[in-house]
């Protein structure tokens, strides 16, 4: 299979989005800003505005925090810029999506189908996993300039909202897309056929764990 | 008496180093697991992640945007002595974290465990780690720091005798599997594996089977190093690869450590060292001279002695 590569907007328009390939290999051009679980309590539990014109300025959520200074002037050094697993925030996303407009959603290791169904395609969004993982330094490459950083002494350094204009930021691999469609589970589904192969001739463990499971479908995120 | 201040400097051109460039071990040997993969997503990945070294070498940024927690290990010859002793050896490495963390900057990922405090450093209570060893010779001081990343991959599981070989096994596949879908434990990794101690000492000896042995490296027990060549291949033909996508590579190497355990179980640990395998070492001697490597040479005869005494002749007849 031939790869495909595509520039993409951080503000895309539906047709954009509905053109996106499982696999697909995206380069991102505008803002994109950074929310994970500190932005996302302190947005939606502690019910705090947020400091960005969302989704005109950016729809583009990247899970991350970057290995980053502010330093004494108030300037920024931005070095590496890599995800963190976004199964984590599954529980912030439906009402962060609903409330931003956010159609990107960029992190490490993707949803499950049944996000992608539930929330990300009525929402018109997809799911971009940065590659690796991580990219940090190719990534970091692609950050123009940091044009804010919001909430940082509330939340710190690391879960800060971190707003960056991308210039060909990449690469980012498709990983679902507006048939709910997840690259993921594809692939999972096309590994178990192997597995029975692969676990000929070992045995049980002889102490079992509570709850355990030996269905090798199975994952452990959801 | 080694220099305090020769330790600080040293120790914030490790941190530098660990951050940004990939160990030539670890290096070589993804490259040759590029040259024989062929699941397409994975291939691209692979290649992804070999550019990606060499464009964090040119712009001196580090490689991965989590840069993992940052530990200290520390070794020493038998004849070694501080500047300030050991109080004033644990401030330098303290000092060093915080200072490279700003100066790299890496990311400060480092918080407490219930209140999320974030001094913005890498440092806290119990953070940095620094852990010790000794040999039997020398006047020089090993400083060996691991960057290593920190949530998915690791796993510790109580087996017994009766599970063999064959239990073994099973949990290293079942290890692989569940934190290698999706690529959580950001394969190809270098997988080590502790058998025995007790349950802390376990994880111990699995995570410095991972961090402390470089890939190629074989543990002295010929039997123990045909293992680590039998489960590294297993790894490999699970089918997966790369951030979980059909591929052919998924262990860089495979390293197994052990130790003595209660004569009823068989501990086991399995820990993964990621993509960007953050280690660097530098040896420092009481003359101001500093050797700067990437293999940390933890695991010595000394290390996995089995006698009372230390009695090298003897630990080489056995």
């Amino acid at each position: 299979m031939k790869i495909r590569e595509v520039t993409l907007s951080t503000t895309p328009n539906a047709e954009a989005v509905a053109d996106l390939r499982l696999g697909d290999i995206i380069y991102l051009d505008g803002l994109i800003y950074t929310a994970r679980e500190g932005v996302y309590m302190r947005a939606l539990e502690q019910k705090a505005n947020i400091p960005m014109e969302l989704p005109s300025q950016s729809a583009a959520n990247f899970h991350c925090s970057p290995a980053a200074v502010i330093r004494e002037d108030g300037s920024f050094d931005l070095g590496a810029v890599t995800a963190t697993a976004s199964f984590r925030f599954a529980k912030w996303l439906p009402e962060w999506m609903a409330k931003t407009g956010a159609r990107l959603i960029i992190g490490k290791g993707g949803m499950s189908s049944k996000d992608y169904n539930e929330y990300f395609v009525p929402n018109g969004a997809v799911y971009l996993s940065t590659v690796g993982y991580g990219t940090g330094a190719l990534l970091g490459r692609g950050v123009e300039t940091v044009e804010a950083v919001h909430w940082h002494e509330e939340l710190g350094i690391a879960q800060a909202m971190w707003v960056i204009r991308a210039r060909r930021m990449g690469p980012f691999i498709v990983a679902s897309n507006l048939q709910g469609e997840c690259l993921f589970e594809r692939e999972n589904a096309k590994i178990s056929e192997n597995l029975d192969r692969v676990y000929e001739g070992t045995k049980p463990a002889v102490l079992k764990r509570y709850g355990e499971t030996d269905d090798r479908s199975d994952e452990v995120i959801g | 008496m080694i220099s305090l201040d020769l330790i600080q400097t040293t120790a914030e051109t490790l941190m530098d180093k660990a951050a940004i460039e990939i160990p030539q071990d670890y290096l070589d040997g993804l490259r040759a697991a590029a040259a024989t993969e062929d699941g397409d997503l994975s291939s691209f990945v692979l290649q992804a992640m070999l550019e990606n070294y060499e464009a964090a070498k040119e712009d001196r940024r580090a490689m991965c945007g989590d840069t993992g927690v940052p530990r200290w290990f520390v070794k020493m010859g038998n004849d070694a002595r501080v500047e300030g002793g050991f109080v004033a050896l644990e401030a330098a490495l303290r000092r060093a974290t915080a200072n490279a963390t700003t100066g790299v900057p890496l990311r400060p990922n480092r918080v407490h465990p219930l209140w999320r405090t974030d001094h913005n450093n890498n440092v806290g209570i119990g953070a940095p780690e620094i852990e010790y060893g000794f040999e039997p010779e020398g006047e020089w001081m090993d400083l060996i720091t691991v960057h290593k990343g920190g949530l998915f991959g690791t796993d510790y599981r109580m087996l017994f005798p009766s599970d063999g070989i064959e239990g073994i096994k099973r949990f290293y596949l079942d290890s692989l599997v569940a934190f290698g879908k999706r690529g959580l434990a950001c394969q190809p990794a270098i997988i080590g594996i502790g058998l025995g101690g007790s349950k802390d000492t376990c994880m111990v000896l699995g995570k410095r089977a991972s961090v402390l042995r470089t890939v190629g490296s074989r543990n002295s027990d010929p039997k123990i190093a045909a293992m680590e060549d039998e489960f590294k291949e297993l790894g490999n033909s699970i089918g997966m690869g790369a951030m979980g996508f059909v591929g052919k590579n998924m262990v860089i190497d495979c390293n197994i450590e052990v130790g003595y355990c209660h004569t009823g179980g068989m501990q086991m640990s399995v820990h993964a060292f990621c993509l960007s395998s953050r280690r660097a070492v530098a040896r420092i001697f009481p003359d101001g001279r500093v050797e700067h490597r990437t293999d940390p040479n933890w695991f010595t005869d000394y290390q996995r002695r089995e006698t009372i005494e230390w009695d090298p002749a003897r630990e080489a007849a056995e």
